[in-house]
């Protein structure tokens, strides 16, 4: 757990992924490859702007391990401004989640391994 | 010139009301109220902390200062509720940041007063040519004890300030004052503080905070009525009107900074969010004093004078729009929130 976090940091905390220069598609989790263009395309970094809009959502009642705490809670699929799609927690009363709902990226704790464990941040999105 | 370059701020959106708290404990909240001169207090989410409330403000800060992030030198985070005990919150923030790895950085602490001081180290780092611009930031999620009096003061939040040279508020001069004084104070691995009771006062906030005060002004050769703008640190609403008094500034000086009766005490966030809402509505030319407190015991004293720079920045939202927005929680969510509850 702790490696596999470790190498992700980057990118968790501050929503850096990738965009293809030849079709000009955005991804997050950042890719090597661009699944459309594959060879011909070329895969860049990029700093998300943290804005975007909800396109659809679960309300998860069953708190897993480190959400406990906060059930009901929201797990959305939103779609970045610059057309990259995510999924993530949404800080938001259940009954206030609308489709298309402008949201933004936040920095906040996901969750510990534990009162001696290690720490996890990361990005979630809270209404605009 | 060196000074402030850029600000942010960032309070949690929870707030809990002295009455619900008073309802708890068998108190009478407007005795309390008046007492204290707090209404409620800012409270943190379950998943907010000093690091992701550092970073919030951090963020607000740079964007604003429209800089780029690698050209941060220093990183320092000053808090007394750092979220581990050994390792650094400063490195989080500066990750997120996205500032690179050539950084000086440290988390500090000097219980109210680390976040001004890690001003003085980047203020100090920029003048002698070692860094382009730092970081300092102030930022809290304290911890009372329930039913003790500091439960209805105790709240959370950050400032940030970027110091550099190309400023929007000139550090005239700063000064401190400390004595080995146990007014406030928190053994190692103790969940939360223990303090003086009325020790907190005379020999320890008010002492302090007049002799900074009052060293400054002496080094700089100015007056109380040369500031357009007071801010002391605010660990209730009647000590900062009190030491005001003292020192012969005047309650319009100070109305503007005071930001603890909604918030209440944010710690090492305090004064310094205090100066934040100052900086929202000052105009270049305005001279502004802070003075922080922090327990066991010092302060740390500024003078700044505004630029015109600070017309061409963006100051929206301001801190006291950002008060405004809040949701009210009782005493049973603020519990859980702030896990008070233990579970074996
Ligand atoms: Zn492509």
């Amino acid at each position: 757990m702790l490696p596999k976090f470790w190498r992700k940091i980057r990118s968790r905390y501050n929503l850096i992924g990738s965009h293809c220069e030849n079709c000009g598609s955005y991804f997050y989790p950042p890719r090597n490859i661009c699944p459309k263009c594959r060879r011909k395309g070329k895969v860049r970094e990029v700093q998300f702007s943290g804005y975007g809009k909800v396109l659809s959502w679960s309300v998860v009642h069953d708190g897993v391990e480190n959400f406990w705490l906060s059930k009901p809670y929201i797990v959305a699929l939103i779609e970045l401004d610059e057309g990259a799609k995510i999924v993530a927690p949404l800080d938001c009363n259940p009954d206030e989640v609308r489709e298309g709902m402008r949201v933004k990226a936040v920095f906040r704790k996901f969750g510990e391994d534990g009162e001696d464990g290690i720490i996890y941040y990361g990005t979630k999105f809270v209404p605009v | 010139m060196v000074g402030i370059v850029s600000y942010g701020t960032y309070i949690p959106k929870y707030r809990i009301k002295v009455e619900e708290i008073a309802r708890i404990w068998g108190e009478n909240a407007d005795v309390l109220k008046k007492g204290l001169g707090v209404e409620q207090k800012s409270v943190p989410s379950w998943d907010e902390d000093t690091a992701t409330i550092a970073v919030e403000c951090a963020r607000e800060a740079l964007r604003r200062a429209k800089i780029d992030p690698k050209r941060i030198g220093a990183v320092f985070v000053g808090s007394e509720s750092h979220p581990y005990a050994v390792k650094p919150t400063g490195t989080i923030v500066a990750e997120a940041l996205g500032i690179g790895n050539d950084y000086f950085c440290a988390d500090l602490e000097f219980a109210c007063k680390a976040g001004t001081t890690a001003m003085q180290i980047c203020y100090a780092m920029v003048k002698a040519g070692l860094i382009d611009y730092g970081i300092a930031i102030g930022a809290d999620t304290s911890q009372s004890r329930p039913g003790d009096p500091l439960e209805y003061t105790a709240g959370a939040g950050g400032a940030c300030f970027i110091v550099g040279r190309d400023c929007i508020a000139e550090i005239e001069g700063t000064f401190s004052f400390a004595s080995d004084t146990p007014d406030f104070w928190r053994r190692e691995g103790k969940p939360y503080p223990s303090h003086g009771g009325r020790f907190t006062g005379q020999p320890a906030y008010f002492r302090h905070i007049v002799e900074a005060t009052k060293g400054l002004l002496d080094k700089l050769g100015l007056r109380p009525s040369d500031f357009d703008y007071a801010v002391f640190h605010q660990p209730n609403g009647k000590f900062p009107i009190r030491v005001a008094q003292i020192l012969g500034f005047t309650k319009d000086q100070i109305k503007q900074g005071l930001v603890v009766p909604y918030i209440g005490n944010t710690y090492s966030g305090s004064s310094m969010i205090g100066l934040a809402s100052v900086l929202d509505v000052a105009k270049p030319g305005e001279r502004i004093l802070l003075t922080s407190f922090g327990s066991g015991a010092g302060s740390d004293a500024f003078s700044f004078v505004v630029t015109d720079r600070i017309e061409g920045i963006e100051r929206n939202p301001k801190v006291l729009e950002k008060i405004k927005e809040c949701e009210y929680v009782d005493y049973g969510l603020y519990v859980k929130l702030r896990r008070k509850i233990r579970f074996g």
